[in-house]
């Protein structure tokens, strides 16, 4: 085996190394630091201790917010999850019909979130919208409604739209997972006569159960930090219904220039994201190191 | 025989559910296509009709605001910010997994973790020290982030792909006298080509797409990235529709195309990034 002298693997480490302390470690302390002060961000900082934090913890705007984070992580694992598992039972053969409509099916995962709410809110549009246009002609509503100008419907209508964009990932996660399952476990199931809802219940979901666990970890960690979608679309409104920790946070910091407090919110925005990350994924790394896999 | 009739329904009900959904997706791509090419009069008397004739003034409209240079600061910040993560992602890979040094699991970690922190507790200190560097309202400016932000994801996924090259290849350029750098540089990065152009693929769609340093780092509209042009033309031009969705088309064309040659590729490097959270 051939050496290395110190100084070249730090030569090898330290270019990565020093951007990622740079840009995304040094922050956190600093965001930490920052949220003791009143600052604008142009005039001096002022000192002020705990106060933003004081102010914080009593914010009903911010509390509702964190409430509108779970609230968007269970809407979209209730929807992301069993429309693409479904999707990926509809097509996971490998056809040409299959084919073609996989390709399309991944579409939205393409495009950027711009591009994505900018098309919804068209969509979503009360007077020229194709799904008022829809719902109206089909006798399901008498009137258009506007979805993203309600304080009732907003973040349902959001979560829905980041729901079309993100579907497809998880459909295709699940096509390579119900790819890898064993033929032989389908041919003795076949061979024991049992039906399709059978070799259903009784194989693919259980030899799913990881890759769905995983998935159900990703959207959880996803929709913690989410800020994109839900900004172009209604920027967190109308009156906060669907505000989110992360919009609150940019709101705060660039638009009212409370460079202070919004540290504060985006100091709880990491401490909440960051801990439960961590902590359903050891829960999902020690199931599956249960299993053995 | 009630077999095949049962078999037989519940082929004709998966197959309309996929039709569904293929509506759900296609339509309002669709929709956004044809529209782009109808005049408002045309949109406003019917959302649903075709336009009478092909009329391309919103995508000429949509170019005079100066589209096409969105496009090439978007081409310039993610190609440049990509061959820098490929760079210094592959070197530090390099050392993790193959140049065993007493920090390298803890250097591993730290990497990993990074794939848990959220964008927005970077985005004041960011904004300040982008500030103080001279580099706010510059393309370069996205840079560092840019490139910081994707380390992690392409560490994780190159390391994965060096640890299985068989360790005699390196033992054999180290006898012909090749020094750690020329080992790099002539074994071991030709042979991650595979994991290479994964994560420059995954990487290019998550920086063309793009927006929320764009939206704290860049201020003039020249120096725009493709998000931040479509944000704001949105917010000038929001109540024509058809020119909305003539840019909307435009702005994801370039990675139509691209999809429509790249298609395997494009979800592989796409699907790499699952690793993520």
């Amino acid at each position: 085996m051939y050496k290395t002298r110190p100084l070249t693997i730090v030569l090898f480490i330290l270019p990565a190394l020093t951007i990622f302390l740079m840009y995304m470690l040094i922050p956190i302390p600093l965001s930490a630091f920052y949220s003791l002060f009143q600052w604008d961000g142009i005039t001096d900082m002022v000192f002020i201790g705990l106060k933003n934090w004081r102010e914080l913890l009593n914010d009903s705007i911010f509390l509702n917010s964190v409430l509108n984070n779970f609230k968007l992580v269970f809407l979209s694992i209730i929807t992301q999850i069993p429309i693409a598992l479904l999707l990926a039972i509809f097509i996971y053969k490998k056809s040409r019909i299959n084919n073609l409509l996989r390709t399309v099916y991944f579409l939205p995962q393409l495009f950027s979130s711009v591009a994505i709410s900018v098309l919804w809110r068209y969509l979503y549009d009360p007077f020229f919208g194709l799904i008022n246009e829809v719902l109206v002609k089909t006798g399901i509503i008498d009137m258009p409604i506007d979805f993203l100008g309600s304080e009732v419907l907003a973040l349902y209508a959001t979560s829905l739209a980041i729901s079309w964009r993100f579907i497809p990932f998880y459909m295709i996660l699940f096509i390579a997972a119900i790819n890898g399952i064993p033929n032989e476990l389908y041919e003795a199931a076949r061979v024991d006569g049992a039906n399709k809802f059978q070799t259903f219940f009784l194989i693919t979901l259980p030899m799913l159960r990881s890759t769905i666990i995983n998935a159900i970890v990703l959207v959880l960690v996803g929709s913690l930090k989410y800020f994109d979608i839900v900004y172009v679309l209604t920027e967190g409104g109308p009156n906060h219904a669907s505000e989110l920790m992360a919009t609150y946070m940019y709101k705060m910091s660039f638009t009212r220039l409370k460079m202070g407090y919004g540290s504060a919110v985006a100091f709880a925005l990491f401490l909440i994201a960051f801990s439960l990350s961590l902590l359903f994924l050891n829960l999902t790394r020690s199931y599956s190191a249960k299993k053995g896999d | 025989m009630k077999d095949i009739a049962s078999n037989i329904s519940g082929k004709t009900v998966v197959f309309i559910l996929a039709f569904i959904w293929f509506l759900i997706t296609a339509y309002p791509l669709f929709f956004m296509f044809v529209t782009g090419f109808k005049t408002n009069m045309e949109f406003f008397d019917s959302i649903w009709s075709f336009p009478g004739q092909l009329n391309i003034n919103n995508y000429v409209k949509v170019f005079e605001t100066g589209f096409h240079r969105y496009y090439l600061n978007s081409l310039l910040v993610s190609v440049l910010a990509v061959l820098i993560i490929i760079i210094a992602g592959s070197m530090a890979s390099y050392a993790i997994s193959r140049l065993k040094f007493c920090l390298s699991k803890a250097v591993f970690s730290l990497f990993l973790a990074g794939m848990m922190i959220p964008i927005h507790i970077t985005l004041i200190p960011i904004y300040k020290m982008t500030q103080s560097m001279g580099l706010y309202d510059n393309l370069f400016g996205l840079i560092g982030p840019y490139v910081a932000f994707n380390l992690p994801t392409s560490i994780f996924i190159l390391t994965g792909f060096m640890k299985d090259i068989p360790v005699e290849m390196e033992e054999a350029a180290f006898m012909d006298g090749a020094n750690t750098f020329q080992i790099f540089t002539r074994v071991i990065f030709p042979l991650t080509k595979p994991a290479i152009s994964t994560i420059a693929i995954y990487n290019f769609l998550m920086l063309w797409n793009e927006f929320v340093y764009a939206l704290i780092l860049l201020s003039s509209q020249k120096n725009w990235n493709l998000t931040m042009g479509l944000w704001n033309f949105q917010g000038e031009f929001g109540v024509n529709i058809p020119l909305i969705m003539a840019a909307l088309f435009l702005s994801i064309l370039p990675l139509m195309i691209l999809y429509v040659f790249l298609q395997e590729n494009i979800i592989k490097g796409m699907m790499a990034g699952a690793i993520k959270g």
